[in-house]
């Protein structure tokens, strides 16, 4: 395993999945070789899930994202717009209140000439007219052409108070018409003054000047803001000083933290994005004419807080489709991928039997190549010892000589010995080319142990072979038997010492079929390792000469002639092989 | 008796002649078919012990020639493919139990002879 995988692995444990990741996760095909790659099938399962998640998900976020700014953005100019006709219908209404007041002031200096005014009883009866008919009208007063504020009307005592250096009278003088910015009168109530000229005949101007409580205002402005929630709808001053109350930004002539906006002649909508504070909206105009400067303030969140709800589900909605197709995607990955092992699997193993019986095919005919050239050879020294045996019997030469005898009889058993081996060797050979018939599982069997005879005789193992008398002869190929049982008969022969016991029973099993059980009283297979020991490459004496192939090779004969194979086994007891075959092969390839 | 023994490996036709002629039996060796059948041409033999694996020709084929040649000619076979399968087919051929595994038993092939010659004069 390389680095990656190995970061890859721990993660998957890290999550818990390591235990639950299928059986290709951690397969890797030592026999592939060349071809590697194509039976990475950890590689072949992360591409499949990258291939379609990303398919799958990427317009899904895609979308999902373009809808989120899409709604955002609306949503967002949705509130300017809505601040910005807000602001412009309460400017109206502000400047409408102010221009109504002026044009009262107009209508009554051209309606009384400056002797009218002059009459203190008049005034008096103006403001009182003033007061019901328009309201918030506080006092009022007239300013000679000299700046001596001539009659007075009101709570305040300004009878003669000379206004002829203040800035305000220079203003009304120049331009006919002056606002006030708010001011804290005598019961400290916010006030404001407009003031009008009239010119008189002698090219003289005199002045209307009249306070007005802000309250009205203030009532104007409350209306608004009762339809912002959290937010302020409030005038100030070109400096930036409160003319009337506010919830949230400051009291009456408390400067404001936000900065004056800059003159614009139109409704202006700006946001604000100071970090550490509350996003603003802030929506302003400048009343013509006056020193006001209206504004609306709201809070961006209180505003945007529909959207939020709309993109909690947005968001909601989008969790858990890639949920469910994530899901989707690594479930059918998962299967087609097993799908893949599991029949890749099934091409190895019937490769490697068809690359072992090849190999065995082969191994035959050297060996039954090698047995017939030896033949001849065998033949020569066979007839010439027999020629020296029959010289020293028949002439009588060495006849007494009992070692001489002794040495040429030696090699006459010797050399009948090599030829029952050839003879047995190409037999065995030519069963292994021949197909079905009818065979004596227990001939069968004894061909089998006479290879192993020898061996059995130095090592002093007792072999038995029984056979009930109710077995038939079946109808198999004899040249795979004899395959499995020699695996089957060597692998007893390697797990026993010397002086073991080996016994074969054949039996009937249960319905049309037979048992041979292999019985060997030597090291046994570990638990652990029973349920391997049919897999290919699973070998304990990998390092002595096992190829770790023989027994997936017979399970794969055992299943080819249509039978089964188990396995029951004891540490230091000994191992039972139980091959189960049917009375008929139905012939099957692989 | 004369016995005619042919088989391409020389040291074991002249071995296995000088050993029959050991027995009192008048044995001639062949190493080829062609030597094989002008022998036969020239003398009159009762057996002809044939390997069944000869350069160029099967023992059964040179069979066939030596018995227009020498019809009465008695025959026994030996093969060096001694496989139960061979001798089965070989058997067929030869007839039953004149066809025999190498190496040979000289006894066993001094009694087959006497067997095929008794086996002519059994026939009248």
């Amino acid at each position: 395993m390389n680095a990656q995988q190995g970061r890859t692995h721990n993660l998957l444990y890290r999550f818990g999945l390591g235990r639950r990741m299928p059986e290709f996760w951690h397969y890797a095909d030592g026999s592939a070789g060349l071809y590697k790659p194509l039976f990475n099938f950890r590689r072949m399962w992360i591409q499949a899930v990258l291939l379609t998640a990303g398919v799958a998900l990427i317009p899904l976020i895609v979308m999902a994202a373009i809808d989120y700014k899409v709604t955002q953005n609306s949503v967002e100019s949705e509130n300017l717009l809505q601040t910005a006709r807000l602001v412009s219908n309460t400017r109206r209404s502000v400047s409408f209140f102010l221009s109504e007041r002026r044009s009262a002031l107009n209508f009554i200096v051209r309606d009384n000439d400056f002797e009218a005014l002059n009459s203190k009883a008049r005034l008096m009866q103006l403001l009182e007219d003033l007061k019901t008919s328009f309201g918030g009208f506080v006092d009022l007063g007239v300013i000679d052409p000299f700046g001596y504020q001539r009659i007075y009307v009101g709570p305040y005592e300004l009878a003669g108070v000379d206004y002829s250096d203040q800035a305000w009278y220079r203003q009304v003088l120049q331009k006919g018409l002056y606002i006030s910015d708010a001011f804290l009168g005598f019961r400290n109530v916010p006030h404001l003054v407009i003031a009008v000229k009239r010119q008189l005949g002698s090219g003289l101007s005199y002045v209307l000047r009249a306070t007005l409580d802000t309250g009205r205002f203030n009532d104007l402005l409350s209306a608004v803001e009762m339809r912002v929630r959290k937010g302020d709808a409030f005038l100030i001053n070109r400096e930036g000083k409160l003319q009337t109350p506010t919830t949230f930004r400051g009291k009456v002539l408390e400067k404001i933290s936000i900065p004056v906006p800059e003159y614009s002649s139109k409704t202006e909508v700006f946001e604000t994005a100071n970090q550490g504070t509350v996003p603003l909206i802030i929506g302003y105009a400048y009343i013509h004419e006056t020193p006001f400067i209206l504004m609306i303030v709201k809070e961006k969140p209180e505003l945007m807080g529909p959207w939020y709800e709309t993109r909690m589900k947005l968001l909601g909605f989008l969790a858990v489709s890639v949920t469910l197709i994530l899901f989707v995607i690594i479930g059918v990955a998962t299967v087609l991928v097993n799908r893949v092992f599991l029949a890749d699997q099934r091409r190895v193993m019937i490769l490697r039997q068809v690359e072992h019986s090849n190999k065995m095919a082969t191994i035959g005919r050297l060996a039954a190549g090698v047995a017939h050239e030896i033949n001849n050879p065998l033949a020569v020294i066979y007839e010439k010892a027999g020629l020296i045996k029959d010289l020293f019997t028949l002439k009588g030469m060495y006849a007494k000589d009992e070692k001489l005898m002794g040495l040429v009889n030696a090699i006459l058993s010797s050399v009948e010995r090599c030829a029952n081996i050839t003879k047995r060797l190409l037999s065995f050979m030519r069963h292994s080319e021949m197909k079905s018939g009818d065979l004596d599982l227990k001939e069968v069997i004894t061909e089998v142990l006479s290879f192993v005879g020898k061996e059995a005789e130095y090592r002093s193992i007792a072999i038995s072979v029984n056979k009930d008398e109710d077995v038939p002869d079946i109808e198999s190929d004899r040249g795979r038997l004899e395959e499995i049982f020699l695996n089957v008969i060597s692998n007893a022969f390697a797990a026993m010492e010397k002086g073991g016991h080996l016994d074969v029973d054949i039996k009937r099993a249960g319905g049309d079929s037979v048992s041979v059980t292999v019985t060997d009283d030597g090291c046994g297979i570990p638990r652990e390792d029973l349920d391997k020991i049919f897999e290919p490459f699973f070998s304990t004496r990998t390092g002595r000469g096992g190829t770790g192939l023989g027994l997936s090779i017979t399970s794969g004969l055992v299943q080819g002639l249509g039978g089964k194979i188990h396995v029951q086994s004891e540490v230091n007891q000994g191992t039972d092989f139980t091959i189960v075959l049917p009375l008929k092969t139905e012939q099957r390839e692989g | 008796m004369r016995v005619l023994l042919v088989d391409d490996e020389e040291e074991l036709v002249t071995t296995l002649a000088e050993r029959l002629s050991l027995r009192g039996i008048e044995a001639d060796w062949a190493s080829s078919a062609e030597q094989a059948l002008s022998k036969v041409a020239a003398v009159s033999y009762d057996v002809a012990v044939l390997d069944v694996k000869l350069p160029k020709i099967s023992g059964f084929a040179l069979k066939k020639r030596l018995e227009e040649k020498a019809p009465g000619m008695k025959f026994i076979f030996v093969t060096g493919h001694g496989s139960e399968e061979d001798f089965r087919t070989g058997s067929a051929e030869a007839g039953e139990g004149y066809y025999l595994m190498k190496p040979v038993n000289i006894e066993a092939l001094v009694r087959k002879m006497d067997q095929a010659i008794r086996g002519t004069e059994e026939q009248p």
